[in-house]
């Protein structure tokens, strides 16, 4: 039963049944979870490494880095003044809750990425604190990812990722990075916090991508 | 599962015998995870309450109301039973084997078992650094660890929120920023500072320690966040 004992055929660890363990009463399994998920419905859970920091708006910007023609800077003035767009989707932690339908406005990453010429193939999203996590390009292009501002219709709040996050909502929300700052491209993957520590360096959460080596 | 033990009125410890174990740094978790005959599953993390250097894994579950898991562990779990776990889990909030200066530790509830771990792994490797604890809990039946909480080098502060028992003259309100100032190491010293307990625990003291003027780069929290929560 230790963390070595991996079933060779299915390359997970044995199943067994927890003897009198019954579970939750549990309604029919919604197509949306993702294996392993369970439904947190109302709640909204608070995860995070360390302080919730608190950048005043004056000194806010997001930066394009890295490997670029040219670094993009956005104050949040100009950031506020981009194209928005609202966007519902369904959000899964790594820590096994989801959460259907949440409401978020911001920008798109298309948007910011705008005019960046670049050969990159991944990218490091930083964020005030120090926190970093590792996307490939294409899964923040394509109309899959924003940096978003605004939660349900009022302010995102600060133990939430405000002033602004990324939203990555089709992989494990650590991806979704709070507080960010801006986008480092490069060719070369550079694994981010959590990644460098143990985590998937992808995070599918329908493939339960939770830890490196799943 | 070689035994599970009453640790509080509401916490019970667990204490494993985990074949193949690689070994864990003092601060790391496991996941546990449940399966139901149906093949429904359910998993929640849990800190390992006992130092590197012990024989077994020991882990220290609070019992919440209608928790899922939390209510199967301290109630139908007994020793014989098998307990599928994973771990260990996370390098980040740990004892800093290679911090040169002194650590504060502060926690809330159950939030404390992780520096059990941390606090027995000190006395196991006969540290020298200096470690203060500040370990807030409703009452005196509900502290964890009571056994476990000193050590030479170790300062230990509790604060008890809502039952002192006759004659208690220690702290007795939630923590804030007033007690940080009074009962923890001063930003001066540049301490590496451990924060774990309920998320809205974390928010306040967190909030706290940077008004005090500490490194947010030195702060280390740990969200027991209950799934449940806003
Ligand atoms: C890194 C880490 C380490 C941890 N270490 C520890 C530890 O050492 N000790 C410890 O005790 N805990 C620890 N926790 C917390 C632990 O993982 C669980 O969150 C906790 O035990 C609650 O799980 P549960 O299944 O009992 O409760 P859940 O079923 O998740 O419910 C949590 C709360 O929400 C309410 N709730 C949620 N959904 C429903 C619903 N559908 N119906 C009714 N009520 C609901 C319940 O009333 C309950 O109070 C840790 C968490 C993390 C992230």
């Amino acid at each position: 039963m230790g963390a070595n004992d991996i079933d060779p055929n299915t390359g997970t660890t044995p199943r067994f049944v927890s003897r009198g363990f019954t579970g939750r009463a549990r309604r029919a399994r919604s197509a949306r979870l993702p294996p392993g998920q369970y439904d947190v419905g109302t709640g909204f859970p608070v995860l995070s490494a360390g302080p919730t920091p608190n950048t005043h708006l004056s000194r806010w910007d997001f930066t394009v880095q890295g490997q670029v023609d040219q670094v993009r800077h956005y104050s949040w003035a100009e950031f506020r003044s981009l194209p928005r767009e609202d966007v519902e989707v369904d959000i899964h932690c790594v820590t096994s809750w989801s959460k259907f339908d949440t409401r978020w406005e911001g920008v798109s990453v298309d948007t910011l990425l705008g005019d960046v010429e670049s050969e990159a193939e991944y990218a490091l999203a930083f964020s005030d604190g120090g926190y970093t996590t590792n996307l490939p390009l294409a899964d923040l292009t394509g109309g899959r990812a924003w940096v978003v501002d605004t939660y349900d219709g009022a302010p995102l709040r600060p133990e939430h990722g405000g002033p602004a996050r990324l939203l990555v909502p089709h992989l494990y929300f650590w991806k979704s990075a709070k507080w960010v700052r801006g986008l480092v491209l490069g060719e070369v993957e550079e694994l981010g916090f959590w990644e460098r520590f143990g985590y998937h360096r992808y995070g599918d959460p329908w493939r339960q991508q939770r830890y490196a080596g799943d | 599962m070689l035994s599970v033990t009453a640790e509080t009125p509401t916490a019970s410890r667990l204490r494993l015998a985990v074949h193949d174990w690689a070994g864990h740094d003092a601060g790391q978790h496991v996941d546990v995870r449940l399966t139901a005959p149906d093949g429904y599953t359910a998993q929640r993390s849990y800190s390992i309450a006992s130092p590197p250097q012990a024989p077994h894994l020991d882990l220290v579950v609070e019992r919440l109301e209608d928790g899922e898991v939390s209510g199967y562990l301290t109630e139908e779990l007994r020793g014989g039973d098998l307990l599928e776990l994973r771990g260990p889990i996370g390098g980040y909030f740990v004892w800093p084997a290679t911090a040169a200066g002194p650590v504060q530790l502060i926690a809330g509830g159950s939030g404390v078992v992780p520096f059990l771990s941390m606090l027995g792994h000190h006395r196991a490797t006969r540290s020298e650094t200096q470690v203060r604890l500040l370990y807030s809990a409703r009452s005196e039946a509900d502290l964890i660890g009571t056994g476990e909480l000193a050590g030479a080098g170790i300062s230990t502060t509790v604060t008890l929120t809502r039952a002192a028992p006759p004659g208690w003259e220690g702290l007795r309100r939630r923590v804030d920023v007033t007690m940080l100032a009074e009962h923890t190491l001063a930003p001066e010293r540049s301490p590496l500072v451990f924060v774990c307990g309920p998320t809205s625990f974390v928010e306040t003291v967190a909030a706290g320690l940077l008004s005090l003027g500490h490194d947010q780069s030195r702060i280390k929290t740990e969200r027991f966040g209950a799934t449940g929560g806003p």
